[in-house]
């Protein structure tokens, strides 16, 4: 077989290669407003914040507006920022993970097996995606309540473990990227099914998890939580910024502050994926 | 799907690895810790819900069965909800389409990029998604007064007289809605076709080079749609969901209610009656229309995309 170069693909005209660049500087710098936008304003003075005609970029630049929001942050109330900050960073974790591997071990047999019901099962959870999550609060905090569940994390992180969406992703992409030979003949060899899971299919998968990840991060990360959390010691680190930045337009500085610092964690993570699906190197591990 | 019927299906698929017992007992296994809470927290609200619909439920006290009648007042007594299901239609029929082939054309063209450069592409496309409710950053462009961007920029070049109110008057409302919501489309589906981009074996697109694929567009069309196609499926649903369930651009921007109700949408109208006027029978009735519909749209876009690269 031809060696491919590890520069240019063969069959590819430089003036498309031109052209691509160019559709994407354009539209990039229309999607990368909010990015710009969020990060100038954290740092504007109160004056440049209101400003007229508005300003994109930051004249002077602060810091005043994330000290504020550190102070502010320690003179709320009895409970310390660290525990707000704990609290979020538990669920997101605790979630993300559980998710991960549940959604993963249901979809796996989902893609690859046929067994009575399996068809049906799939079927529901697409489904389920399709209901409008805004009824479904009071039947949920009813089964919260009986479970005894309202006001624990457990109320939080649970329901999370099985997202329909979560499930769905898992279940198409194993569909296409693990070949059956390749289950096959690890039974051949003598595997049990778990540790087919975990040594053939999970890393098979990588960029199909890493997403997932970002998805449930971003969904955690940004739970305000109030629907079953009452005490203030379980609240979560969006609702205490939350709280923050309704003070008004004297708070308007630290409200800016505090969308930039929420951002940070699911920003750092989406990088990390990204450059590690991207680094994937796809092959079908089958020689015929 | 009965088990008789099921099994004249295996004898014509033969796609079985296994057929004895212990198999199943596995697959149960590995599917039991997802169904249990997928069941309890997904399953059992969305009936609860649907049987809500038939309901008069205030929250307060328990609900009272009155039959079809919310369905009947939905459909010949409420007006708004006419505006709401044309307002919802109108953002499906253009976001939807619009919103899927560009998170996918996109995810393909930062594919086209060498390595280095491509997770930090990822990154700023998807930005909008990422950063939370950015809405916010659209009303202080569309904003009413001359401290808009739009109007700013508007008047200083003389392109407007006036300043206009672009998001409390009615004319401008739904187009504002609409870019909007384009503008933020490129979310869930988006990702999963980049992720999806990578897994497509190189060995695939060599043996495509030493069979004749002159261009990308080739490629394109025999390699990679067809690999595609599992994740295309997924970003088919995605689309729908979130086209059909938009709500929060229009809330944020045009208030909640708009002018005239002229940004109502389905979901928004269910929010309204739901956690504003506590009449949770209705609001499911809505629910459960809004659900069927989607459902139907969905079989009608299985259907379509079963049939690409064949």
């Amino acid at each position: 077989m031809k060696k491919i170069k590890a520069g240019r693909q063969p069959n590819r005209s430089l003036a498309g290669d031109i052209g691509v660049g160019i559709v994407l500087v354009l539209f990039g710098c229309f999607f990368a407003f909010p990015l710009v936008y969020v990060i100038n304003s954290a740092f504007k003075p109160l004056d440049e914040l209101f400003v007229f005609p508005p300003r994109l970029f930051v004249r002077n630049p602060t810091t005043k507006n994330i000290s504020d929001m550190f102070l502010l942050m320690n003179k709320q109330g009895v409970i310390t920022f660290t525990r707000y900050a704990f609290n979020s960073l538990l669920i997101t974790v605790v979630g993300t993970a559980g998710h991960i591997l549940i959604a993963s071990m249901a979809a796996y047999v989902l893609a690859k097996y046929r067994f009575p019901g399996s068809l049906t099962f799939f079927k529901m959870v697409t489904v389920a995606l399709m209901f409008t999550g805004y009824v479904l609060a009071i039947p949920n905090y009813l089964i919260m309540a009986r479970l005894g569940w309202v006001n624990t994390y457990l109320a939080l992180i649970i329901p999370a473990f099985a997202s329909p969406m979560g499930l769905f992703l898992m279940k198409q992409f194993m569909e296409s990227s693990i070949p059956d030979v390749l289950v096959e003949a690890a039974k051949i060899d003598g595997a049990r099914e778990g540790r087919i899971f975990f040594t053939i299919v999970m890393p098979l998968v990588k960029p199909a998890i890493l997403t997932l990840m970002i998805f449930s991060i971003q969904g955690l990360w940004n739970n305000v939580g109030t629907t079953y959390i009452y005490s203030e010691e379980l609240k979560t680190l969006p609702f205490a910024l939350r709280t923050l930045a309704a003070g008004g337009v004297a708070r308007t500085g630290v409200s800016s502050a505090s969308t930039l610092f929420m951002m940070i964690l699911p920003v750092v993570c989406f990088i990390l994926a990204q450059s590690n699906i991207v680094e994937t190197m796809a092959s079908s591990g089958i020689k015929e | 799907m009965s088990y008789a019927n099921w099994r004249r299906r295996k004898q014509l698929q033969r796609k079985f690895m296994w057929r004895d017992v212990r198999t199943y007992r596995t697959c149960y296994l590995f599917l039991a810790p997802y169904a249990i809470i997928f069941t309890l927290f997904y399953v059992v609200p969305v009936l609860v819900s649907m049987w809500y619909g038939f309901t008069y439920y205030n929250v307060l006290q328990p609900a009272r069965f009155i039959g079809m009648r919310n369905y009947i007042n939905l459909i010949l007594v409420d007006d708004i909800f006419l505006t709401a299901v044309k307002n919802t239609f109108l953002i499906a029929a253009i976001t939807g389409p619009i919103g899927y082939i560009a998170a996918f054309l996109f995810a393909w063209l930062i594919h086209e990029l060498p390595k280095r450069i491509r997770a930090i592409a990822v990154l700023i496309f998807y930005a909008p998604t990422i950063s939370g409710q950015v809405y916010l950053i659209w009303t202080f462009i569309f904003s009413g007064d001359s401290y808009g961007y739009a109007n700013a920029i508007g008047v200083n070049l003389g392109l407007l007289e006036k300043p206009r109110m672009w998001l409390t008057d009615p004319t401008y409302m739904m187009t504002i809605v609409i870019i909007v919501i384009l503008w933020a489309s490129l979310g869930t589906g988006f990702l999963s076709f980049i992720a999806g981009l990578n897994t497509i074996p190189d060995d695939q697109y060599e043996a495509g080079y030493v069979d004749g694929v002159k261009n990308r567009w080739q490629e394109l069309w025999y390699i990679t749609l067809p690999n595609m196609k599992s994740m295309l499926m997924f970003g088919a649903v995605m689309s729908i969901t979130t086209a059909f369930n938009t709500a929060d651009v229009t809330m944020a921007l045009c208030g909640f209610p708009s002018t005239d109700y002229a940004a109502r949408t389905v979901v928004t109208h269910l929010i309204d009656y739901g956690q504003q006027r506590f009449e949770m029978g209705y609001a499911s009735a809505i629910a459960t229309v809004l659900f069927l519909v989607m459902y139907l749209c969905n079989k009608f876009i299985q259907k379509a995309l079963s049939r690409l690269g064949t």
